[in-house]
């Protein structure tokens, strides 16, 4: 568990962070969302000690972290940051080796963990451990980059708009891999992004900031149905909400009894995906399949109240 | 060698990431509490002991002749008492200023006020240690006043570093240094000094390799500049040509610069004995003929690969915009790249000045004239007043040639930039 | 590519044997010789000279390096961020005192022979050593630097890890050309009294001997070329090695 007490952060005098308090559950991913200056990425990073708070303290599982060593904390905790920052001089398996060496771990247990976190990350061992950095796409740069911060197997990882620099197609993937990651080994995340899609699709919570201070803390149902601000309200797009509502939700859990004609959609899709497949088939009802068999309906009228702002 | 003057080139650039780089390091040095003793400055500290070494050594030296091994004189009695409290007054101040966090400019004030007394009061002490009516004992400044001298000179440089004028005020300040610097040579407080004392037995000589001098440098970076800003044009345009030519002007430059003069004797030489009216021209095989060929051949490298880069280094969205207003080759070499590849250019003729300023004393070598005929007659002679006679005016010349310049190059950086 | 190995191989080979064996040259030089002058430096063994100018440089740009990348190190450390703008300016400003100044200057302190012209080899080549390590510490990637710290590497770990591997290409470019320039300025010291080619090219001014002048240049000069170009292929290597293959024609 984070807990972020009262903390603030001036320069000048003037504050970046001001007056945040905020608790982020162990096994959650806790998007921080806001607009740049926002203050967003200074919280992040004082998380692990890359800038310290001017007033206000943070506890990681209760332990006040000004107490601990900022070297150590950092080797605690995983760092993935935009651009990657992987080391242009050291190969694939050097670059995620680093905090393991740092650590001091024996050779064949660092070499195995490589080779444990390249095959996680759909990279073949054989093939991605003695390359370099340049020698990869933006995508397996960017998978790389976060194998390293999860090298030390750490408790927590720190993400500061991890997907900026990818296209949209290669994000969207590298969100569903690091969401299954995260299910895998129950990292807490805290993941700093100024897109809100992003946030809505990765966040167990959603913590808007502007201007140093944070505005709303909650679930992506609560935010998206009860917006605390105008402000929130705008980054949300109100026109954009009820499907984001949809979105949020899986086919599996809402399957009624009962059959339907045309093409069929997997219970692992999105609501979204099985709105607009229903408007673009002009139906009222499609079939659900798992496994490749059919286990029931969607409904459009379902859909619909699904839909509709949270009570 | 084409790297690391086309480098500089970059310099300005470079400059702005090291500011962002001091900056972002303040930044995290700001994240702790500061300690009180910091409120010193750091360099002051530094500039400080520096200069309380220079305080304890010898501020003068006597010589009863101009080649003897002379006595120390410490600063208590190089000077009249009243001067020595002046002096230690000012002094004073000086440390003040350095030690203490004021703003820059007022350490710059500080520091040149340091540096006049400094040099005023070196020629009051030569005139009151040289006894009267001796014309052969020599004063000359000691070791202590060369340190103070650096010392205060760190903390003007380190003031003007962190003012970071604008072009026109560092210009300005130049000539207000150049024309004290004539006012106290004119005035005569300095001609007991042992340097001015070789001067004042050679000042015609002097004066004419002054001339020769600057005649050197300057002839050789113009022409080579008429030569080989067209040339680097060329280069640019024809890709075919670029590594061949620079690979030449490369190896010319591996040379070493005794070796090309000399080399150069044999066939102008030959030029003035056979070609009809070369010799009326002043060709000759020994002389400042073959210095001004070699200085010519130094200087072309780098003006050549900076064109070369410049052009290079021009937007291609502003060369293509200036394709899509239908401009034509030659109105687009006019009219877009040389304007903006000229700050780059003017750097490489930077480069090439100071650097021939320096070279040109070698060329006394070969008779070619110039302040190296003080400096080498100086070493001959174990006469260090007269090593000084020749390296001072080099030093201040290039000196003023890179301040002037930089500055040039500054203000057209700054124009071409949209 | 592969002519340009053989060229330069070739003129390695002819370099040595005529360090060995000058001799075997007089030929060549007699025909730029008058009134039966020697076509061979003869006050002196060229490869004892050529021996000795090189360790002059060697030594030189050795301690040149280690001063130069200690400095460089200290100004861009939290700690010495202060002297960071002066020390560049004073780099700029060290570049305009022309090397015979600063070894005439050095004279009356250490003497004649050898020792000034070490000194006054090794204040020439601070210079570009300093600039570009300075240029290799500051331009490494925020990302990269920013990712060191946040892995908790201390200062010392990242310098020694990332940030001196990163800049090791760069700082080796200004050892580059601190050594080509070494090799030229060495000769002057001759005029001093040290022991480099400058001897052999000096007597040959002075006896109005073009052979001599000739041979001592060409010495340097090959000397020079060959430095420089290996210098610079073991740049490319580490450039390449480090994954900084773009920045090889920068």
């Amino acid at each position: 568990m984070i807990e972020i007490d009262d903390v603030s952060r001036l320069y000048g005098g003037v504050p970046v962070v001001d007056h945040v308090t905020l608790t982020i559950q162990p096994r959650t991913i806790c998007v921080v969302v806001g607009t740049s200056g926002s203050g967003k990425t200074t919280l992040l990073r004082m998380i692990n000690k890359l800038v310290n708070p001017s007033s206000g303290s943070l506890r990681i599982d209760g332990e006040d972290i000004a107490g601990i060593p900022a070297y150590e904390l950092r080797r605690r905790i995983g760092y993935a940051i935009q651009g990657h920052g992987l080391f242009p001089h050291r190969t694939v398996g050097q670059n995620i080796a680093t905090v393991p060496k740092l650590l001091g771990w024996d050779k064949a247990k660092t070499a195995d963990r490589v080779d444990e976190l390249l095959t996680l990350f759909q990279l073949d061992p054989q093939a991605f451990r003695d390359r370099l950095p340049h020698q990869l796409s933006g995508g397996e740069q960017q998978r790389v980059g976060v194998a390293r911060a999860l090298a030390a197997k750490p408790n927590i990882l720190l993400m500061d708009e991890p997907y900026g620099a990818l296209d949209p197609v290669i994000r969207a993937k590298a969100q569903h891999d690091l969401l299954a990651i995260q299910r895998k080994l129950g990292t807490t995340i805290v993941l700093v992004t100024h897109d809100m899609e992003e946030a809505i699709q990765l966040g167990h919570t959603i913590a808007v900031m502007a201007h140093g201070k944070l505005l709303q803390s909650a679930t992506p149902t609560e935010i998206i149905g009860h917006p605390a601000t105008p402000f929130i309200a705008e980054l949300i797009g109100s026109s954009e909400r009820p499907f984001r509502l949809l979105a949020l939700s899986r086919v599996a859990d809402h399957i009624e009894p009962g059959v339907a004609e045309g093409a069929p959609i997997d219970a692992d899709a999105s609501l979204r995906d099985a709105y607009a497949d229903m408007l673009w088939s002009a139906r009222s009802a499609m079939p659900v399949t798992r496994h490749g068999e059919i286990v029931g309906r969607l409904t459009l009228d379902a859909l619909a109240k699904l839909a509709a702002r949270p009570q | 060698m084409v790297l690391g003057k086309s480098g500089q080139a970059a310099r300005a650039t470079r400059l702005v990431t090291v500011i962002g780089v001091s900056m972002s390091l303040a930044d995290t040095a700001d994240a702790h509490a500061r300690p009180t003793w910091l409120a010193l400055d750091k360099l002051g500290v530094l500039i400080a002991i520096v200069a309380a070494v220079g305080v304890v050594l010898p501020f003068a030296l006597f010589r009863a002749n101009r080649i003897v091994p002379g006595e120390t004189i410490m600063l208590p009695a190089a000077l009249p008492l009243p001067l020595v409290f002046l002096l230690a007054a000012v002094l004073l101040a000086g440390f003040v200023a350095a030690l203490l966090r004021w703003p820059a400019w007022l350490k710059l004030a500080t520091g040149f006020v340091v540096l006049a007394t400094l040099f005023v009061l070196v020629g009051l002490a030569a005139s009151y240690l040289t006894p009267e009516g001796e014309t052969f004992a020599r004063v000359s400044p000691g070791a202590g006043f060369w340190v103070l001298a650096f010392a205060f000179a760190l903390l003007v440089t380190d003031a003007l570093t962190r003012l970071r004028l604008r072009p026109q005020y560092r210009v300005a300040i130049l000539v207000a240094v150049i024309l004290a610097m004539a006012l106290l040579l004119w005035s005569g407080l300095w001609n007991d000094l042992s340097m001015l004392k070789e001067y004042a037995s050679r000042a015609q000589a002097f004066w004419s390799e002054a001339q020769t001098h600057l005649l050197l440098a300057f002839g050789s970076v113009a022409t080579a500049a008429l030569v080989g800003v067209p040339l680097g044009m060329v280069c640019y345009k024809v890709r075919r040509l670029r590594a061949g030519v620079l690979n030449v002007l490369n190896i010319v430059q591996t040379i070493p610069s005794i070796a090309l003069f000399g080399l150069l004797i044999a066939p102008l030489a030959w030029v003035a004995a056979n070609v009809p009216g070369a010799k009326a021209i002043g060709i000759s095989g020994i002389g400042a003929a073959p210095a001004l060929l070699a200085l010519f051949a130094y200087s072309l490298l780098p003006i050549v690969s900076n064109t070369v880069v410049g052009l290079l280094g021009v937007s291609p969205a502003a060369i293509d915009a200036a394709r899509g207003m239908g401009m034509t080759r030659w109105q687009r070499l006019l009219a877009v790249e040389l304007p903006l590849a000229f700050p780059v250019i003017l750097t490489g003729i930077r480069i090439v000045l100071v650097q021939n300023i320096g070279l040109t004393t070698i060329a006394a070598l070969i008779g070619g004239g110039g302040f190296g005929v003080f400096v080498f007659q100086g070493i001959g002679q174990t006469a260090m007043d007269l090593v000084l006679l020749g390296a001072v005016p080099t030093v201040a010349l290039a000196f003023a040639a890179a301040v002037l310049l930089d500055a040039l190059v500054d203000m057209t950086a700054r124009g071409a930039r949209p | 590519m592969s002519w340009g190995i053989a060229i330069r191989l070739v003129a390695l080979v002819v370099l040595v044997v005529f360090l060995v064996q000058p001799e075997l040259f007089a030929g060549v030089f007699g025909a730029l010789t008058q009134n039966g002058q020697p076509s061979i430096y003869n006050q002196g063994s060229l490869l004892d000279i050529t021996l000795s100018h090189l360790g002059i440089v060697a030594v030189a740009t050795l301690a040149a390096t280690l001063v130069a990348v200690a400095l460089a190190i200290i100004v861009t450390r939290p700690f010495g961020a202060e002297f960071l703008p002066l020390s560049r300016s004073l780099a700029n400003i060290g570049q305009t005192f022309p090397p015979v100044a600063v070894l005439a200057l050095a004279v009356p302190l250490l003497g004649f022979g050898t020792a000034p012209t070490l000194v006054a080899l090794f204040l020439y080549g601070l210079l570009p050593i300093f600039e570009n390590t300075l240029t290799g510490l500051t331009s490494t990637p925020p990302a990269v630097v920013e990712a060191a710290r946040g892995m908790g590497m201390t200062g010392w770990q990242r310098l020694v890890r990332v940030e001196l591997p990163i800049a090791l290409p760069v700082i080796l470019g200004g050892i580059r050309l601190s050594v080509v320039i070494s090799l030229a300025t060495a000769t002057i010291g001759s005029t001093v009294a040290a022991r480099t080619l400058g001897e052999v090219i000096i007597a040959g001014l002075q006896s109005n001997n073009t052979a001599f002048v000739l041979q001592g240049g060409l010495i340097v000069g090959v000397l020079a070329v060959l430095i420089y170009d290996g210098l610079s292929a073991l740049e490319r290597l580490l450039l390449a090695r480090s994954g900084q293959a773009s920045r090889a024609n920068a």
